[in-house]
This record gives C-alpha cells, structure tokens and sequence, in this order.
C-alpha cells in the first residue's frame, strides 16, 4: 500500500531526495570556501526545521522547546566528548534528547494550544536558566570548551543527519502515523473516536524528532568549540526553525529547506556587524509570515504558478479565435 | 528574624503591587481579545526607557511622564489591535487558530521592539534615582519611590476595577468578553471595544513600565521576564479577575522575595519554574473567558 502509493503519487520526491544529499555531498568541494563554511550552518537550520515540522507541521502543535533539545545534545558532547568516539557522543546526544522529548511530552498531554507553546518555552528557558544557575554556583564556571572536530567530519555527520532526516520526514508524510497526525492537527477528539492512539502518537512523534535536534546539538558542539547555556540553549534556536518553517511552508518538505536557506543567507550577512537589525528583520518577517503568507512561499509559487497557467490558457484561446477571425475573413 | 520576615513581606507586597498592574493589562488583552501578548513585557521595557531619557534628558518627572507616556502607548495598542489583529481575526479559521497565529505575531512584535530599543537604548543596565529619601516601614527603610510606586499601582488597579465595573465602556468590554455575539447584536461595536482593550492593556504596561523604571534598572532585553510574570499572575489569579491579579501579583511578589532573600542569583530559575508548574497544574481550567467585575 506504501511503495504503491509513493510509486504512483511521488515519482518526482523519488528522484529529487537523492539529488538534495548528493548535491549537499558535493557542494563543499565545488563551491567557493567562505560559502562552503555557511552550508554547515544551512544543514543544521534546516534538520532542525525539518524535524520540527515532522511533529508541529501536521499536528499544529507549536513547539518551541527546539533549543531545549539541541542543547541537551550540545551538553552531551560538552561532558562526553574526550572520553568516547564523536559518533557514540552524537548518537548518545540524540537518545539523551529523546527522553527529555519524552518527559515533555508526557507532561503536555493535556496541555493544548497557547498553553502547548508557552508550555515548551517555558521549559527550554528553565534548562538554560537552571543550567546556568548549576555551571556558576556548583561548578564554578561560565562555559566550557569543546574538543574541536574537522569542518569535514562535522560536515559528514550533518549530511547523514540530514539525510536521515528527509527520509523520516517523507516516510512518515506517507505512512499511516502520518495521515493519522494530520487528523489530530485537524480534529484531536474525531482522531481519537477513529481508533488513532492520539497520546501515543503525538509523544512518540515529538519525541523521535527530538532525536534528530538532539544528534545536530551533539554535532554542532565540536563546531562551537566553547559552549555555555546561553549558547547551547539559545532561544532563537527554538524561533528560527518555526519562521523557516512556515516560511518556506510546511505542505511540502521544501518548504522549510528553502526558508532555511533564506534565512540563513540573512544571517550571515548580517549577524555578526548588525545583530539587532537581524533580529528585527526576523521579528518582522515572523509578524508578514503569519498575517499574509500564510501557507509559505511554497503556496505562494503553487498560487503564482497557478496564476500565469491561466494567463497563457487565455492568451492561448484569444490567439486561436484571432486566427479563426483572419482566416475567416480571407474566405 | 522578625525583621527580616517583615522585610520580605513588605518587599514583597511593593514587587506584587507592579507584578499586579502588569498582568491586569495582559488579562484584558487575552480575556476579551483572546491575543496571548508576549511582547507585553516589551512595551513595559519602552516605557521605562523612555522614562529614563526624559528624565535624564529633560528633567520631567516621572509621575508627570506618566500622563503622557500611557495614553501614547494606548494609542500604539489601539492601532496595532485595528490593523494586525483585525486582520488575524478575520482571517483565522477559528478561535484556536486565531490564538496561535496571534501569539506568533506577538513574539515577532517582541523581536521587533527589543531590537528597536536595543538600537536606540543599547544592551547595558539603565538607571535613574528619584524620590529616594528613606521611608521607615515597621523598622526597615524603603526608598520613597518604592512606596509611592506601590500606591500608584494598587490605586490604578483599583480605578480600573471601577472603571470596568461602572463606566458604559467597561460593560462594553464586559459583555464583549462575556457574550461576543448578543453584546454586537445590542449594539456594541466589537472591533472597537477590542482596540480599547488592546491599548488599555498597552497603556497599562506603560504605566507600570513607568514606576518599573523609578524602582530599578532597566535593560533593553528582559522584557520576557516580565511577560512571563504576567501570565503566572494572571493564570494563579483568574483570568480578567483585576481582584485576583492584585491576589495572584501579591502572591509572586511574596514568593520571589523569599528567592530574593535565599539567593538571588535563583531568581531567573524560580520564575521559569513556577511558570512551568502552573501552566501544568491549572491548563486552560482558570484561564475561563469573563472578565469579571469582582
């Protein structure tokens, strides 16, 4: 039922999710360095936005817990990192992740709407003031540094990361856990009446995308080399992949790739010499987003798209009817 | 030993008086208009700014400030609630859509206001003293401001507790909260009594953002802190009950000032915490949708 429905519906997804990660494979030694450097920041914003809309796409639950869960991981190597291999660190980041998603998840069962989003704001912001409070006052420092990896290893683990990821995404858009979490995003009690495990599935799914923000976390703490809580638990990690998200649009899995893509090209061009104009222009794309853009800049290509499909039709019939006019007339 | 507890108790009920006012302004703001106002702390932070540079600057006072600087930020309100609101009400699906769309735009107003203070203001602390002469309060100094602070507060609370209950424009706002759909039938203009209660709940932040800047210093960044206050005093008290923020503002500010008098350095941890806990213990229950007269 899968394969056949993915056969005949999604030839085209078929062929463009190998071209993505090889394209991402190849881009560091074919394009320039200095935007080579940026594609490890590209990669880790767009696993991030990605698996945020693996659970908040479909359900509408908004979570804004994503800083949480990639500073967990960033945690994880930041103690583990000189005792074991990188690749047992990252998977160990991703686990630890996933039982704090778990956690979260568990204690939000009942917890809906606006109450879902300040919920999980409000944890991310007690891990990274709590961590705080525990680094100065029991351990007597600030941040810690982190053994440095490669630009290519990080590179590498983000790719296999990446790829993982778009795999997950576009399975789970297809399999039955999919389609039963658009039912819970389009009436929870109605899903739940159907037969859908809703507390089951929405735990599960938040928490195995978690698995994801927490390997990047994990990944990206070799790139920081020195970390602390305002760093690893960075607020704007939770924003950013929600803006890039609904951006871009969360009906397709390009959606939040290209809002990634954008705003990360925004961000290297501003962040380091204008900070606050960054962070006012994200302020403000969030507030024209969600006013007028609300299905992304995917519905808005499918609307233009649309739009100039019918000109041509148009131009087409007037065309045909002036040429029957002409000959017409020479008759 | 006594006097200690007397202190935090006293200390507690001057934090509370402001905690009180600011979530009075978010209540009305969610209670009848149902927007979820993060960047409430926002504008509290530019009223306080603003304070400070006029007092720093030019020398008004900051009791005087405040008849210039509320109605200003209420106008602020009203429009934003006509223009962007407006527009989010009438294109959501739904109630729940409309609360999570708006609660988005709210934090992109927030991005877009701390920034624009950040650029005006910059990142450091900002402070001013005024009326500091010591007031001795059973056996401990309070500086005059913080007193005159605490009045203000719990007098403006008091004025708009009558304001809601007596005035027509308070039942305008009662009975839009109460039953959207009779109130417009009778006559009340919706839009305009929601505008009106997005720039009272702004006026009102710039009111408290007043006397936040003649009790400490200020910094262009912790807006949050105080929108997150806000939402636990309005989710302890009652939604749109101005009795139980004036409770709930009494409570926090009691319970921050036993954290105060520990460690302050826990202070940061015991508001996310608390805000956490009573997201989890009450969800949606006492948020209810009246705006009482009580």
């Amino acid at each position: 039922m899968l394969i056949s429905t993915i056969l005949s519906e999604e030839k085209p997804a078929l062929v463009a999710i190998p071209v993505t990660i090889a394209a991402f494979a190849i881009a560091p030694s074919t394009l320039p360095e200095s935007i080579g450097i940026s594609l490890i920041t590209v990669l880790m914003y767009t696993i991030l936005a990605l698996s945020w809309t693996m659970f908040s796409g479909p359900t509408g639950y908004i979570s804004l817990a994503t800083a949480g869960l990639f500073g967990v991981g960033v945690y994880t190597t930041a103690f583990l990192r000189d005792s074991l291999p990188l690749e047992a660190v990252v998977l160990l980041g991703g686990a630890a992740a996933f039982v704090v998603a778990l956690t979260i998840g568990l204690l939000t069962l009942r917890i809906k709407g606006v109450y879902f989003i300040l919920f999980t704001f409000g944890v991310a912001a007690l891990m990274r003031t709590s961590v705080q409070w525990w680094e100065t006052h029991i351990n007597g420092t600030v941040g810690r540094h982190v053994t440095a990896a490669t630009n290519e290893t990080v590179y590498l683990l983000l790719l296999i990361i990446f790829a993982a990821t778009l795999v997950a995404a576009f399975l789970l858009r297809h399999a039955s856990p999919g389609l039963a979490l658009l039912g819970i995003g389009e009436n929870e009690d109605a899903a739940e009446h159907v037969g859908v495990n809703v507390t089951r599935l929405k735990v599960l799914t938040f928490a195995a995308s978690s698995v994801l923000m927490g390997m990047t976390g994990a990944v990206m703490a070799t790139r920081f080399r020195y970390i602390d809580p305002s760093i690893a638990f960075n607020p704007l990690i939770s924003f950013l992949p929600v803006l890039m998200a609904i951006l871009g649009g969360v009906s397709k899995l390009y959606g939040p790739m290209i809002g990634a893509a954008i705003l990360v090209a925004l961000q290297e061009f501003l962040i380091t010499e204008y900070p606050y104009v960054y962070l006012l222009i994200f302020g403000l794309t969030l507030v024209v987003v969600v006013l007028w853009l609300p299905g992304g800049l995917v519905e808005l290509a499918q609307k233009g798209y649309f739009r100039l499909k019918i000109q041509w039709i148009k131009l087409r019939m007037r065309l045909t009817r002036f040429r029957r006019t002409r000959q017409a007339k020479r008759r | 030993m006594i006097e200690s507890a007397i202190d935090i108790v006293i200390t507690g009920l001057i934090l509370g008086g402001l905690y009180a006012l600011i979530a009075v302004g978010l209540s009305l703001q969610y209670g009848v208009g149902r927007v979820l106002n993060v960047s409430h702390g926002e504008f509290i932070i530019l009223a306080a700014l603003t304070t400070y540079s006029l007092y720093t600057v030019t020398g008004i006072h900051p009791l005087v400030a405040i008849a210039f600087i509320a109605p200003a930020l209420f106008v602020v309100g009203f429009v934003l609630d006509r223009t962007i609101f407006n527009d989010l009400r009438r294109t959501s699906v739904n109630e729940d859509h409309f609360e999570g769309r708006s609660l988005l735009v709210s934090f992109g107003l927030l991005f877009v206001i701390q920034n624009l203070m950040l650029m005006s203001w910059g990142a450091g602390l900002r402070g001013y003293s005024v009326l500091n002469t010591p007031v001795e309060i059973l056996g401990n100094r309070y500086g005059l401001n913080r007193v005159i602070a605490l009045v203000v507060a719990v007098t403006a609370s008091v004025g708009f507790y009558l304001f809601i209950r007596h005035t027509r424009v308070g039942k305008a706002i009662r009975a839009a909260a109460e039953r959207p759909d009779v109130a417009e039938a009778l006559g009340v203009n919706r839009k305009r009594v929601l505008a009106i209660c997005f720039g009272l709940g702004a006026g009102l932040a710039g009111l408290a953002g007043v006397l936040h800047s003649m009790m400490f210093d200020i910094q262009a960044s912790r807006g949050i802190e105080l929108t997150v206050i806000a939402i636990v005093v309005v989710v302890v008290g009652g939604l749109g009950s101005i009795t139980g923020s004036l409770f709930g503002g009494f409570l926090l500010g009691l319970v921050i000032a036993v954290v105060n008098f520990i460690d302050p350095s826990l202070s940061l941890v015991a508001f996310y915490l608390i805000f956490i806990l009573v997201l989890l213990v009450r969800p949606a229950g006492i948020f209810g949708r009246q705006i009482h007269a009580d």
